[in-house]
């Protein structure tokens, strides 16, 4: 059997390559895929959990994030769409209208 | 079979949310059929007045539901009474607005619906897992509605910033709930403090890394300072109206969870009183001090909505239920006089290539003498002035703070408020004692946006003198909180 | 614990070797043609015409976007029909709201012409 920890040191390696891929990518969708990573390393830990304490909600759980991710995506791209249509770029540096 | 009677599924607890959900449902399938712009918002306001009368009927009936997952008490009835009137609010300042920008889509109301459906959601629970699910509905529409004016870069730029930081938020927020819920076997707050001692005696590490997380989820939604970057930006490029909703709703929203869940469910972790000291002191500092050299209404309205929201954490840090009532009745107040703010940046911004720099402010007094009277009672109560109510609630709260022996947060705070006076009277003495060659556009009213700013000027006003309502409303709404 | 493993340490060890071994061949003795129609993705075959970065139609976008969000929705309707019995009418009546949820999006797309095709 695999001890929790280990799942646990995967889902943090995965959320600290999410976090860093949003902090250092200048392309909007890689920035977006990192943010995608980090929700399945909280998803992947929460599995974990689930099945070592042997209770059920962490499953259930995991649905709701996925439901939730996928909304996300969806606005996400769309507002992605309606910059591209006006700019034709996605790269978040030549977005200094507003100073960051 | 199950035993659901026990469960407590009793949809008059949800009544509130359903009725915003109806509504938004009926405007977005009036306007797939037939294209009606202004129809759709006489049939939100219905909804939200109902909303806030449901809202008002549910007032002291603590009662759980939903195998827990609803907790229907006098803290989450006073948010969803706030949120409900806030949105009420928006509604009415917005109108003129879209109009005059093109973009009056029905949309725009059935997002507002929902995205207030969602802060209901988030505050009425003491469970983790639909805390982040209410979340996510007020956030998604938050989304959308800051990029709403499809055709403006900036609109565009503020959607994208904002989206980026709120789903990297959440992320946050989620691999922290991930971590709560490892340590303690449950994601239900009430049986999270049932057994703390044991859970941060076992599994300490992970319930720290998990506070520490959603402290970090949070701690962006509300704007504290190391997360604060993306607040300028966002609130410069939304469209004027939802910038008003986002400075009052989403953060009294976060307030809400924040105080549940820091002040409630870990309460014993001793660690957070001093982290919140800390984000306090910062977030207020930081969010003054970068007010000071702004050159624009509009984004000196965002950065001292970070400094408000410092004042908020020093509640968080003190703790007690004297701190939370007094936060209660800060959020009501900041809520009021920040909404009047933003509805005098609205009125100037209707008029066509008017961006409220400072520069375009001179004349307004001269040619609208009662409009830059009530922006500068707006300003004087962001200050903390008396008789405003903005001096009251900064006063409950420092008192609040001193009375538990937060004498230094207490001191930096108030001195936070006399260097804040600084810039909210930069805007007075623009519109008062300065001169331009530029003649003032004259601004149109309407009644809607009338109504919006008497409502909030003779609140400002009215309950800066007589604060015995509001005052006892907030006090009993933690009763059964802590 | 670990001398189970040994064989397929062995086994690792040979395959990269014999891998590494023909790769050296190919580079060594191996015959290299420098002709233009080396490069092409197909050797036989049709022409390639154009580059891949052509533009698709935006209303591909439009339906992409709204299938991740019915697609994903589905998932809400596994766990609720293993246990569908169990629920009773209780657990119908909740799927039901569920569902009208979705539909009145659904109804709303429609309305929008958002699945228009041309």
């Amino acid at each position: 059997m695999v001890p929790v920890s280990a799942y646990l040191i995967v889902a943090i390696v995965l959320f600290g390559i999410g976090t860093v891929g949003v902090l250092i990518s200048r392309n909007m969708i890689v920035m977006f895929m990192c943010i995608e990573l980090m929700l399945n390393a909280a998803n992947l830990a929460l599995i974990a959990f689930s099945r070592s304490l042997e209770v059920m909600d962490g499953h259930a759980f995991v649905f709701l994030v996925l439901t939730v991710a996928a909304a996300e995506a969806a606005v996400g791209l769309a507002i992605v769409l309606a910059i591209y249509r006006n700019r034709e770029t996605i790269n978040i540096d030549r977005f200094s209208i507003l100073k960051w | 079979m199950i035993d659901y009677t026990s469960a407590g599924i009793d949809f008059g607890l949800i009544a509130p949310e359903i009725a915003l959900l109806v509504t938004a449902f009926v405007i977005l399938l009036i306007s797939s059929i037939r294209r009606l712009n202004a129809f759709p918002i006489y049939i939100a306001f219905i909804g939200l007045v109902v909303t806030l009368a449901l809202s008002i009927q549910q007032w002291s009936n603590q009662e759980s539901g939903f195998f827990g997952m609803i907790s229907c008490d006098n803290f989450g009835i006073a948010f969803k009474i706030l949120f409900s009137a806030t949105s009420l609010l928006v509604l009415l300042l917005g109108y003129r607005y879209m109009i005059a920008r093109g973009i009056d889509r029905p949309e725009y109301s059935a997002l507002l619906l929902i995205s207030t459906m969602g802060m209901m959601v988030m505050a009425n629970t003491t469970d983790l897992v639909v805390m982040f699910l209410g979340l996510e509905i007020m956030s998604v529409p938050l989304y959308v509605m800051a990029g709403f004016a499809r055709r403006s870069l900036r609109s565009n730029e503020a959607a994208i910033k904002y989206f980026m930081m709120g789903a990297f938020a959440s992320a946050f927020l989620l691999m922290g709930i991930a971590f709560v819920y490892g340590a303690s076997g449950t994601t239900e707050l009430r049986r999270i403090v049932a057994d703390i001692s044991f859970i941060s005696s076992r599994h300490g590490a992970y319930i720290y890394a998990g506070a520490a997380l959603i402290l970090v989820g949070f701690g962006f939604k509300v704007a504290a300072v190391p997360f604060h970057s993306w607040v300028p930006d966002v609130y410069e490029g939304a469209p004027t109206p939802v910038t008003a909703f986002f400075s009052v709703a989403p953060k009294a929203a976060g307030f809400a969870v924040m105080l549940r869940i820091f002040l409630f469910g870990f309460a014993d972790l001793e660690i957070l009183s001093d982290v919140f000291w800390v984000l306090s002191v910062l977030t207020m500092s930081v969010g003054n001090i970068l007010a000071l050299r702004q050159g624009n209404v509009k984004r000196l309205l965002a950065y001292s909505s970070i400094a408000h929201a410092g004042y908020i954490m020093v509640a968080l840090a003190v703790g007690g239920e004297e701190a939370v009532s007094a936060a209660i009745f800060y959020l009501v107040a900041y809520t009021i006089f920040n909404l009047g703010g933003f509805a005098v940046v609205t009125l100037l911004e209707t008029r066509s290539g008017c961006r409220s720099n400072f520069s375009e402010l001179p004349g307004l007094a001269a040619t609208h003498p009662y409009l830059s009277a009530i922006l500068a009672l707006f300003m004087l109560a962001l200050g903390g002035f008396p008789p405003t109510v903005g001096f009251l609630g900064k006063f409950y709260l420092f008192a609040a703070a001193i009375k538990s022996g937060y004498i230094w947060l207490a001191v930096i705070g108030v001195m936070n408020s006399f260097l804040s006076v600084y810039y909210y009277l930069r805007v007075v003495k623009a519109s008062y004692f300065e001169t331009s060659d530029e003649p003032f556009t004259p601004v149109s009213y309407t009644p809607a946006i009338v109504a919006v700013l008497i409502i909030t000027a003779v609140g400002t006003l009215g309950l800066g003198f007589f604060p015995q309502q509001l005052l006892e409303f907030s006090r009993s709404a933690i009763f059964a909180f802590l | 614990m670990f001398e189970t493993f040994y064989p397929i340490l062995f086994l690792v060890i040979v395959a990269t070797g014999i891998a590494l071994l023909l790769i050296f061949f190919s580079i060594f003795f191996g015959y290299r043609s420098k002709q233009g129609r080396k490069g092409n993705p197909y050797e036989c075959g049709l022409t390639p015409v154009g580059t891949t970065k052509d533009p698709v139609p935006v209303k591909f976008y439009m339906v992409a976007i709204l299938f991740i969000l019915f697609d994903i929705e589905v998932v809400f309707l596994y766990p609720w029909a293993v246990i569908s019995r169990k629920l009773g009418v209780f657990g119908f009546v909740e799927m039901l709201a569920f569902v009208i949820i979705l539909l009145v999006g659904y109804f709303y797309i429609l309305g929008r012409g958002a699945l228009k095709w041309d």
